[in-house]
C-alpha cells in the first residue's frame, strides 16, 4: 500500500517535471522576464559580427539584434551575444539557446522547413565566390582544377562547392575547418589554395589581412546566397516582431528616417507611411504585442538599414563593399519591404 | 538434529520487505531498479514531446537521402551523389584507420619507452620519465593542435617544389614530398593487374592485395609449423635443427615472387596544376592526429609496461640468470610472458580511449564518424537526435568489437591454470 502510493507520487512528480522541462510560453514573454536578447551570431567575421578591442560586439548582424532588442526591451545593450559556429548555430536556435539568429546564414528551402526554421527576411543578398592569392596567376574559378579549397564545415558553401566542381567536371581536394578564422590561418599558412564563402564574407576576411592587395576575389560567384535573421518555427508571434523589426529599419531608409532626423520627424512627419511607421499615428506597434515607439526605437539604436551598412561593411569601411542588390528597389537593388499599413 | 526450519517460519507480513534480512535487498534492488526505469522514461518522454513541440520526428530516413557533400579521405569509392549512409561509413572507415595506426604505433613505442625507463643508463631512463610526464599531463586536443599548426607553419605549401629554381626537393630519392597540406607518398603499381573482386555497392578488393594477404598469413602459418617440428625434434634427440633459413625462405620467397609476378613498383607523386598527383596523399590531418594520438597514448603505455615489468618479481630474472641466460633472452623468455599478464588488461582500455579520442579529429579537419555522420551530415539534415544516438551506437559496437578480441589475446595470454 504505502509503496504503491510512494510510486504514484513518483509517478506523478516525473509527469509534472516532464511537463515543466518543455519549452512553454512566447519568446517575446521570455525574452521581456529575461530582461535580455539572446543573439546568435558569428563567432567572429569583421563587419558582420565580431568583438571589437574593448570587447563589445559590433558589425552588421549586431546591429540587428540591438535593433530588435531596442523594440522589444527598449534598450539596445540588453542582448547577449552567443557565438555560434556553422555547426552550431542551427542547434543553438532550435534548442532554445538563443532567440534570434543573426548569423550570415542562407535562407534555404530544406533549412526554411525540415530544419523547422522561420528565416524573417534578407538582410543581405549574397553569393560564394573564391578568393585566391594575386601571384597564383588564377583569374577564373574555371581554372581551379585540382586545386586545395578551404571550407566552413556545415554550410550551404559545402554544398554549392561540391556541385559546382561536379558540374564544371573538376576536381578538388576539400579542407573542412570549423570557423572563419580557422580558414583565414590555413588560407594565410598556404595550406590551401582558395578560400571560398560568400563574397561578403570574402571580402570581410580580406581587409582584416595585413596585405589585402596581394589577394584577389575571382569574378564567378556561383550561388545565391540570401542571408538573413532566423527564429524559430512556431511562434509565429515572435517571427513577426523579428521580420518587422528588420522591414522597419529598411522602410526607414527607404523613407528617408535617419537615426538623426527622427526626432524631428516625429514631430513634423507629414507623410502618413512615416507617421504610421513611427507609431505618431495608428498603434501598429499593439498588433505585435509591444508599444507605439518600438519602431522609432529599432531605427535609434544603430540608425536605419543604410546607415547600418555604411558604418560596418559600406564602401567607406576597410571592407568596402558597394550596395549592389542590396540597394533600396528605388535604387535599382532588391531592398522592398511591405508597406506599414 | 531436527529440521525446524520449514515449521519455524512466520508467514510473510509485508513489513517483512523492509524488516527482514532475507528481503531487504532486494526490497532496495526493485525500488532502485523502478527509479532508474521511471528516470530513463522521464528522459525519453521529455525528448518526445519537445520534438513534437517543434514539429521533428524521429525516423532515420536522411541516412538515404543524398549527401551533396565531399571528403578528402575516401578508403570506398564516394561522390557527394551518395548518400549520407555510405558517407557515414567512409568517416567510420577513417576513424578505424586511424584507430588502427594509432594502436600498432602507441603499442611498439609504448614497449621501448616503457623498458627504457627501466635502463640502467641514468640519462636515457631519465629522457624517458620526462616523455612521459609530459605527454601524459597535458591534454590531447593540445597535442593535436600543436602538431598541426608544426605541420602547417614549418612545412612549404607544394607550390615551393616548382620549377627549375625550387626552394624545396622532394626526399628518400624523390618519391616523398612534404608539403604543409599533406605527405605526398608513392603508391603501389603493378605492370600485370589480375584486376579486382567486386563485392558489390562499389566495393573492391584487387585480387593481388588478396595474393599477398593469403601468401603472408600461408607463410606465417608454414613458420609455426617448422617451429614446432623443430621442438619434437628438440625434446627427442636434444638436438635443436637448425630453421632460421627456412623460416626466412616461407615468409619471404612467396611474397617475392607475387612482386615479381604482378610487376610491384613505386609509382612517385609529381607535381600537377595545384597540388601533387599520381601518388597518395596523405592528408596533414591524419598524420597530425595519428602522431598525436600514439605519443599520447603510448606514455599511458610505457607507464602500464613498465609496472607489468616491475611485477615479476626480482627473483625471477636471478634464476634466468643463474641459468646462464643472456639479459636479451631473460626478458624476452622469462620477464615478458609473465608481466603480459598484467599488462594485457589495462592495454585494452587504451586502446579503446585512443579509438574514442580520435573522434578530437574534427579539431585538424580530419574527416572521421564525427566529422561526416556527426558534423556535415548532421548539420545539413538537422537530425541531431538520430545523427547523435546512431554514432553512440557506432563507436559503441566499435569498442565492443575491440574489446572482445582483446579479451581472446588476454585469455591466451593469462595464467594457465592446470
Amino acid at each position: 500500500m504505502k509503496k504503491s502510493v510512494f510510486l504514484g507520487t513518483v509517478a506523478a512528480a516525473t509527469l509534472l517535471a516532464g511537463a515543466g522541462f518543455a519549452q512553454e510560453g512566447s519568446t517575446l514573454a521570455q525574452v521581456k522576464e529575461r530582461g535580455e536578447l539572446n543573439c546568435g551570431v558569428n563567432t567572429g567575421l569583421v563587419g558582420f559580427a565580431a568583438p571589437d578591442a574593448n570587447g563589445n560586439w559590433t558589425g552588421f548582424d549586431v546591429a540587428y539584434c540591438r535593433a530588435l532588442a531596442a523594440a522589444v526591451l527598449g534598450d539596445p545593450s540588453k542582448v547577449k551575444f552567443v557565438p555560434t559556429t556553422g555547426q552550431t548555430r542551427f542547434t543553438a536556435l532550435s534548442s532554445g539557446e538563443v532567440d534570434v539568429l543573426a548569423r550570415n546564414s542562407t535562407w534555404t528551402y530544406s533549412r526554411d522547413t525540415d530544419l523547422k526554421l522561420d528565416f524573417v527576411g534578407v538582410n543581405y543578398y549574397d553569393g560564394q565566390g573564391f578568393m585566391v592569392r594575386r601571384d597564383l596567376g588564377v583569374t577564373s574559378a574555371k581554372e581551379l582544377e585540382g586545386a586545395t579549397i578551404c571550407i566552413q564545415t556545415g554550410t550551404t558553401t559545402e554544398l554549392n562547392l561540391a556541385d559546382y566542381f561536379r558540374a564544371n567536371n573538376m576536381t578538388y581536394t576539400p579542407v573542412n575547418i570549423d570557423s572563419n578564422a580557422e580558414g583565414e590561418q590555413q588560407y594565410m599558412a598556404g595550406a590551401c589554395d582558395a578560400y571560398t564563402t560568400d563574397a561578403s564574407g570574402l571580402a570581410a576576411t580580406r581587409a582584416a589581412f595585413a596585405d589585402p592587395e596581394n589577394h584577389i576575389i575571382l569574378p564567378e560567384i556561383i550561388s545565391k546566397e540570401p542571408l538573413g535573421p532566423a527564429v524559430r518555427h512556431g511562434d509565429n508571434n515572435w517571427g513577426d516582431i523579428a521580420r518587422w523589426t528588420l522591414n522597419a529599419l529598411i522602410a526607414a531608409e527607404e523613407y528617408g528616417v535617419t537615426s538623426r532626423n527622427i526626432e524631428e520627424l516625429v514631430r513634423s512627419s507629414t507623410n502618413p507611411e512615416v507617421q504610421r511607421l513611427l507609431g505618431t499615428t495608428d498603434e501598429l506597434g499593439a498588433m505585435i504585442g509591444l508599444d507605439a515607439e518600438w519602431a522609432r526605437r529599432a531605427i535609434l539604436a544603430n540608425g536605419n538599414y543604410g546607415e547600418i551598412f555604411a558604418a560596418n561593411i559600406g564602401e567607406q569601411t576597410p571592407i568596402g563593399l558597394a550596395r549592389g542588390l542590396n540597394a533600396q528597389w528605388t535604387q535599382g537593388g532588391l531592398l522592398y519591404t511591405p508597406p506599414f499599413r | 538434529m531436527t529440521d525446524v526450519s520449514a515449521s519455524a517460519s512466520p508467514p510473510f507480513r509485508l513489513s517483512m520487505l523492509i524488516n527482514d534480512r532475507r528481503y531487504r535487498s532486494l526490497t532496495f534492488q526493485v525500488i532502485v531498479f523502478i527509479l532508474v526505469m521511471l528516470g530513463l522514461w522521464w528522459l525519453i518522454d521529455n525528448t518526445l514531446r519537445n520534438l513534437a513541440l517543434m514539429g521533428k520526428s524521429f525516423d532515420f530516413g536522411f541516412l538515404f537521402q543524398r549527401a551533396g557533400y565531399d571528403i578528402p579521405q575516401t578508403p570506398i569509392p564516394y561522390t557527394s551523389d551518395d548518400t549520407h549512409l555510405r558517407a557515414s561509413v567512409v568517416g567510420l572507415l577513417n576513424t578505424l584507420i586511424v584507430s588502427v595506426l594509432g594502436c600498432i604505433a602507441a603499442t611498439v613505442l609504448g614497449i621501448l619507452v616503457g623498458v627504457a625507463r627501466l635502463s640502467r643508463n641514468w640519462l636515457f631512463a631519465r629522457l624517458m620519465t620526462v616523455y612521459v610526464e609530459i605527454f601524459r599531463n597535458m591534454p590531447l586536443l593540445l597535442w593535436i593542435l600543436i602538431i598541426y599548426a608544426i605541420f602547417t607553419e614549418i612545412l612549404p605549401p607544394p607550390n615551393a617544389y616548382r620549377g627549375e629554381n625550387a626552394t624545396m626537393s622532394m626526399i628518400l630519392f624523390d618519391n616523398v614530398a612534404l608539403t604543409n597540406r599533406y605527405t605526398a607518398i608513392p603508391t603501389l603499381g603493378m605492370t600485370n593487374d589480375p584486376g579486382s573482386l567486386d563485392l558489390g555497392a562499389r566495393i573492391t578488393f584487387n585480387w593481388a592485395t588478396i595474393a599477398f594477404v593469403v601468401a603472408l598469413v600461408g607463410g606465417w602459418m608454414l613458420r609455426r609449423m617448422i617451429r614446432d617440428h623443430a621442438q619434437r625434434v628438440q625434446d627427442r634427440t636434444g638436438d635443436r635443427p637448425v630453421t632460421w633459413w627456412k623460416s626466412l625462405a616461407v615468409m619471404v620467397l612467396p611474397s617475392l615472387f607475387l612482386i615479381w609476378y604482378f610487376g610491384l613498383h613505386l609509382e612517385p607523386p609529381s607535381l600537377q596544376g595545384f597540388n601533387f598527383t599520381g601518388g597518395l596523399n596523405v592528408s596533414n590531418g591524419l598524420v597530425a592526429l595519428w602522431l598525436a594520438l600514439t605519443l599520447y597514448t603510448a606514455a599511458f603505455i610505457a607507464e602500464i609496461v613498465r609496472a607489468g615489468i616491475l611485477a615479476v618479481s626480482r627473483g625471477q630474472s636471478e634464476a634466468a640468470f643463474a641459468l646462464g641466460l643472456r639479459p636479451n633472452r631473460t626478458m624476452s623468455l622469462v620477464i615478458l610472458p609473465q608481466a603480459l599478464r598484467v599488462i594485457v588488461p589495462p592495454l585494452i582500455s587504451q586502446y579503446l580511449n585512443l579509438t574514442k579520442n580520435s573522434s578530437l579529429a574534427i579539431a585538424v579537419g580530419y574527416m572521421d564518424l564525427r566529422g561526416t555522420l556527426g558534423g556535415t551530415t548532421l548539420n545539413q539534415t538537422g537530425r541531431e537526435l538520430e545523427a547523435i544516438v546512431l554514432m553512440m551506437l557506432t563507436y559503441l559496437a566499435v569498442s565492443l568489437i575491440i574489446s572482445a578480441g582483446m579479451n581472446v589475446f588476454n585469455a591466451s595470454v593469462k595464467l594457465k591454470e592446470r
